[in-house]
């Protein structure tokens, strides 16, 4: 998040890890995340549709989780670093925790948004990283898998 | 195997739609996403950051100004596609993933065209039986003639 210190390339080195974000996956996220993006699909809402799809009960978008691993990235980068490249692949399913109340979901799992530097470079005139990123379900399955490519800002300039 | 009226689509170009990156939509994507970065939220922070407007998170291209037959969310394309391929008998939908590069920054404001091309079609055989990969290749240009993404979605059938 652009409040967090802003990180330079310099201070990245090959291995290390991404500041890792948590995520809890609720039945209301999902009927939001349906609103604000217009997919409408009853796999995401109606149980008996779910089951009919061969997914057992309501699953979290893949979108979603995609939409999480750009977070994770454009946290770290910060207002001063860019995403080039982002892709992802959708390993497993994913269920989200019911509602207690209004506002807060029942116990249940958290998602982890994670990700390691694989290479360090300059291309075109940018300073770029390139990262393994993944979500984690609350049994430490990988759930969604991906890689990007990043710039960040330079002391040397 | 896939009938060739279905692989025949490979390298089709569907119409190209008109989307409206709105600072309401943009709020209620982050909203809904649980992400308080305030490029996406705070027009000063935007402006301070070097951006004209509220920034849009990448990956999201604002909503259709004329919503097709399938609605709000899949190209006419995706949807000519998917029928026949489940017509080939693939009837259940699960999402595969998705390729990403970003050019430029989309903005508020912004009015992107977006034009999807079938990349590829192409079945494999996974844990449950036969899936079908269907790649869809959309290219986003904004108002000023600038390409600002390319995405290859893959949605899987089954």
């Amino acid at each position: 998040m652009a409040t967090r210190k802003q990180l330079h390339w310099e201070d990245i080195e090959v291995g290390g890890e991404l500041t890792e974000l948590p995520k809890v996956a609720t039945t209301q996220m999902l009927v939001k995340w349906a609103g604000a993006c217009g997919d409408f699909n009853p796999l995401h809402f109606d149980e008996a549709f779910a089951a009919s799809q061969g997914v057992g009960k309501p699953i979290v978008h893949g979108p979603l989780k995609r939409a999480w691993l750009v977070q994770l990235l454009t946290d770290w980068i910060g207002e001063k670093g860019a995403l080039r490249k982002f892709s992802c692949q959708m390993r497993a399913m994913d269920y989200p925790r019911p509602m207690k109340d209004l506002a807060s979901p029942q116990e249940g799992e958290t998602w982890w948004c994670k990700g390691t530097v694989t290479k360090k470079y300059v291309e075109a005139g940018e300073h770029r990283l390139d990262c393994e990123i993944w979500v984690e379900n609350g049994k430490g399955q990988v759930t969604t898998r991906g890689q990007a490519t990043v710039t960040l800002p330079s002391q040397a300039r | 195997m896939l009938p060739k009226e279905v692989t025949r689509l490979i390298g089709k170009v569907g119409e190209t739609m008109v989307l409206e990156v709105e600072k309401g939509a943009i709020r209620r994507y982050v909203d809904a996403l649980g992400d308080p970065n305030p490029l996406h939220w705070d027009e000063g922070a935007a402006k301070r950051a070097g951006f004209r407007t509220i920034v849009a998170p990448p990956g999201f291209f604002g909503w259709p100004a004329k919503w097709g037959a399938a609605g709000p969310f899949f190209p006419p394309l995706r949807e000519e596609v998917t029928a026949l391929i489940a017509d080939a008998g693939y009837t259940r939908g699960l999402y595969g993933g998705v390729e990403y590069d970003f050019f430029h920054p989309v903005l508020a404001g912004d009015v992107l065209s977006a034009t999807p091309k079938v990349k590829d079609i192409y079945e494999r055989e996974g844990k449950t039986g036969k899936m079908v990969f269907l790649v869809i290749e959309t290219t986003y240009t904004n108002q000023n003639g600038q390409m600002v993404a390319r995405a290859r979605e893959t949605a899987i059938r089954r």
